[in-house]
């Protein structure tokens, strides 16, 4: 118990320091991409923490669980992490977005160490796992493959193509998590065009599906433990996804859930505001 | 995993029980066509455990059914999910696989055609997209299932290889020489029915287009199954005393334009013919070239105009459009007596009167 606690404690630490770095990337920029960024901060840092087997002195090693961040426009909340784990050098965020930089506002597989997969366009992503968990397992590797995609990407129809591929075939290596923060750019998806009860359309698919805490690192954890457990008694059952219920902005309490916030800047006060918030995150959950 | 679909040891589904020799089931319909694809791919997997190939439903029709039928574990169904399935290939190259993805030329080029950008090309993985039935081969199917438009949209895409196999051989010949390709490649190929061109791989170089006859006067430039269209106009002419030079232009991308000027600078004009809109094809390559190279033969850009074929059987459709050996022989010809006063002849030399003749006598 001591051990996960010093784990989660950990973990919190790392969702603040990420978000504060994404803050600079964003001054960098001067245009950032608030909401789906710290919607999955507790995600991307639970898998690249505590979950993913990769090796960042070797980032190609065959060996290694793959991750594709289907909703690319995250990318600002991983290239912290990344850089935090020596993908490569910090001093490499301070080129985001500029002209000739390897980091883009989407990531590229070409050019920057870590990254799987190019992303951008959604509804790519959960196609592209599907052919690494196939690639792996032909392979004869063990590795796990994770997609993680927003809830207003499952408007693509190409999701639900390879959604109805995954369970068919049985990739139970495959783990897509949604981002399911309920906001895409013009509102929420509640309004707009929902997709829930998301977790039961994935199960109707053929999948595992559960909803999680998506900023609980205890739950996430929890979640992934279970994943392996499944994968391990069963290496031909289905693929697993986890719906993890989210805040658009989470960590920004004045911008939380806020669709307008898919993209923009908090300048000067404001964000001295944001890092004081951010600051605030988790101290007034019971540990 | 599951394995997706279950292959007779020789490929071939169940057949009905038909007594009459006039029946057939959507296999039977091309009994005897040829893709290459399947058998050369399942020779090649053999040795090379990378090869795997998926397809999209059309396995059969495809004859991709060889490989599975050799290669079960490596061959992937995808379902009619297009998009899908090329996303997946992508996936499946990043763990060192080399995934030959099959459909017709219209669900892929066109469906997919911001998968293959920006899953394949844009990551440059070496996935190859076998894209059957190209053209107007698909005749009376219509609009919905040809594809002329593929050579446009994918010229303009960055690190895409585009080939245009004529026959069975040029696909073979294509496979087996870019099987260690870094990046993704666009395989154009015909409906298995086209006539024999080469009779060895051995006579296709992939670094330069071929040269089938020659001839002094006209430079006929062809893509994919109008060479064989074009080797039977070349031989009409001859016997007219019109020396044509056939070259089948096997390489879309990246296009030969140095060798295509030189041809076009030893010949007094050039007709170029594809199965395709002229809009943005093996034409416009030509102009192009011709132009950068500063070379002046007049060109005449010969295929569909800005417009949807109509419907009729395939080999009706080629007359109509004046892609059969009578129509092109005829356009060169005229191009041949016009006394060209611009580099391009854009006005059409096979008429809209050309047309409705065909379409009278078939009526």
């Amino acid at each position: 118990m001591t051990e996960l606690l010093t784990a989660e404690a950990l973990l919190q630490d790392r969702s603040i320091a990420m978000r504060l770095a994404n803050l600079r990337l964003v001054e960098v920029a001067g245009s950032g991409h608030y909401g789906p960024c710290f919607s999955c901060m507790e995600i991307l840092v639970s898998l690249y923490y505590r979950f993913l087997r990769v090796r960042p002195d070797e980032p190609d090693w065959a060996g290694r669980d793959r991750f594709v961040l289907g909703k690319g426009h995250a990318c600002s909340a991983l290239y912290p992490i990344l850089a935090d784990l020596g993908f490569f050098p910090d001093s490499l965020l301070d080129t985001f977005t500029r002209l000739g930089s390897r980091l883009g506002d989407h990531p590229d597989m070409r050019k920057i160490p870590g990254i799987d997969f190019s992303s951008g366009s959604l509804g790519h992503g959960l196609s592209i796992g599907t052919g690494m968990a196939d690639g792996v397992r032909l392979a004869g590797l063990d590795s796990r493959v994770v997609v993680l995609m927003g809830d207003g990407e499952l408007n693509e129809g190409q999701v639900w193509e390879a959604a109805g591929y995954a369970s068919h075939r049985g990739l139970s290596n495959l783990l897509a998590i949604v981002d399911a923060n309920r906001v895409s750019v013009d509102g929420t998806t509640a309004e707009l065009l929902s997709y829930e009860p998301i977790d039961q359309r994935f199960a109707a698919f053929g999948w595992h599906a559960e909803r999680v805490d998506g900023h609980s690192h205890h739950d996430l954890l929890a979640a992934y433990e279970a994943f392996d457990a499944r994968r391990a008694a069963d290496p031909d059952g289905p693929p697993t996804v986890l719906v993890a219920d989210t805040v658009a902005g989470k960590g920004v309490d004045f911008i939380e859930g806020m669709a307008e916030w898919h993209v923009g800047y908090l300048g000067g006060t404001d964000r001295e505001r944001a890092v004081a918030s951010i600051r605030r995150m988790f101290s007034s959950e019971e540990q | 995993m599951r394995t997706a679909m279950t292959f007779s040891p020789d490929g071939r589904r169940n057949a009905a029980d038909l007594h009459d020799s006039s029946s057939f089931d959507h296999v039977g319909r091309d009994a005897g066509a040829d893709f290459a694809a399947g058998r050369v791919l399942a020779d090649l997997a053999d040795a090379d455990p990378r090869i795997v190939v998926g397809c999209a439903d059309l396995t059969y029709v495809t004859r991709l059914s060889t490989f599975g039928a050799r290669h079960p574990r490596r061959f992937l169904y995808y379902g009619i999910s297009e998009r899908n399935m090329i996303g997946a290939a992508a996936g499946l190259a990043t763990t060192g696989h080399i995934p030959y993805v099959c459909t017709f030329a219209c669900f892929s080029a066109i469906l997919a055609y911001e998968n293959i950008r920006t899953d394949l090309a844009y990551p440059q993985v070496p996935v190859r997209i076998l894209a059957t039935h190209a053209g107007i081969s698909m005749g009376f199917f219509g609009t919905s299932h040809h594809a002329t438009e593929d050579i446009a949209a994918l010229r303009a895409v960055a690190g895409l290889t585009v080939l245009s196999p004529c026959d069975p051989v040029a696909t073979e010949a294509m496979l087996r020489a870019t099987v260690g390709h870094d990046g993704p490649i666009y395989f154009r190929i015909g409906r298995g029915r086209e006539k024999a061109v080469y009779t060895d791989p051995t006579q296709l170089r992939l670094d330069r287009p071929t040269t089938l006859t020659q001839g002094g006067d006209v430079l006929l430039l062809a893509t994919g199954v109008m060479v064989q269209e074009a080797l039977a106009a070349a031989a009409t002419l001859a016997t007219d005393g019109i020396g044509a030079t056939v070259v089948d232009v096997h390489t879309l991308k990246p296009f030969p334009r140095t060798v295509i000027a030189e041809l076009a600078a030893a010949h007094s004009s050039v007709v170029t013919v594809e199965e395709h809109t002229i809009e943005g094809g093996l034409g416009t390559l030509t102009v192009e070239a011709l132009a950068a190279a500063g070379v002046g033969t007049p060109v005449h850009k010969h295929g569909l105009r800005d417009e949807f074929a109509i419907i009729g059987p395939p080999t009706h459709l080629y007359q109509y459009y004046g892609l059969d050996p009578h129509g092109i022989a005829t356009v060169v010809r005229r191009m041949h007596e016009h006394r060209a006063r611009t580099p391009l002849v854009s006005e059409p030399l096979w008429t809209p009167d050309d047309r409705a003749a065909v379409l009278a006598a078939r009526s």
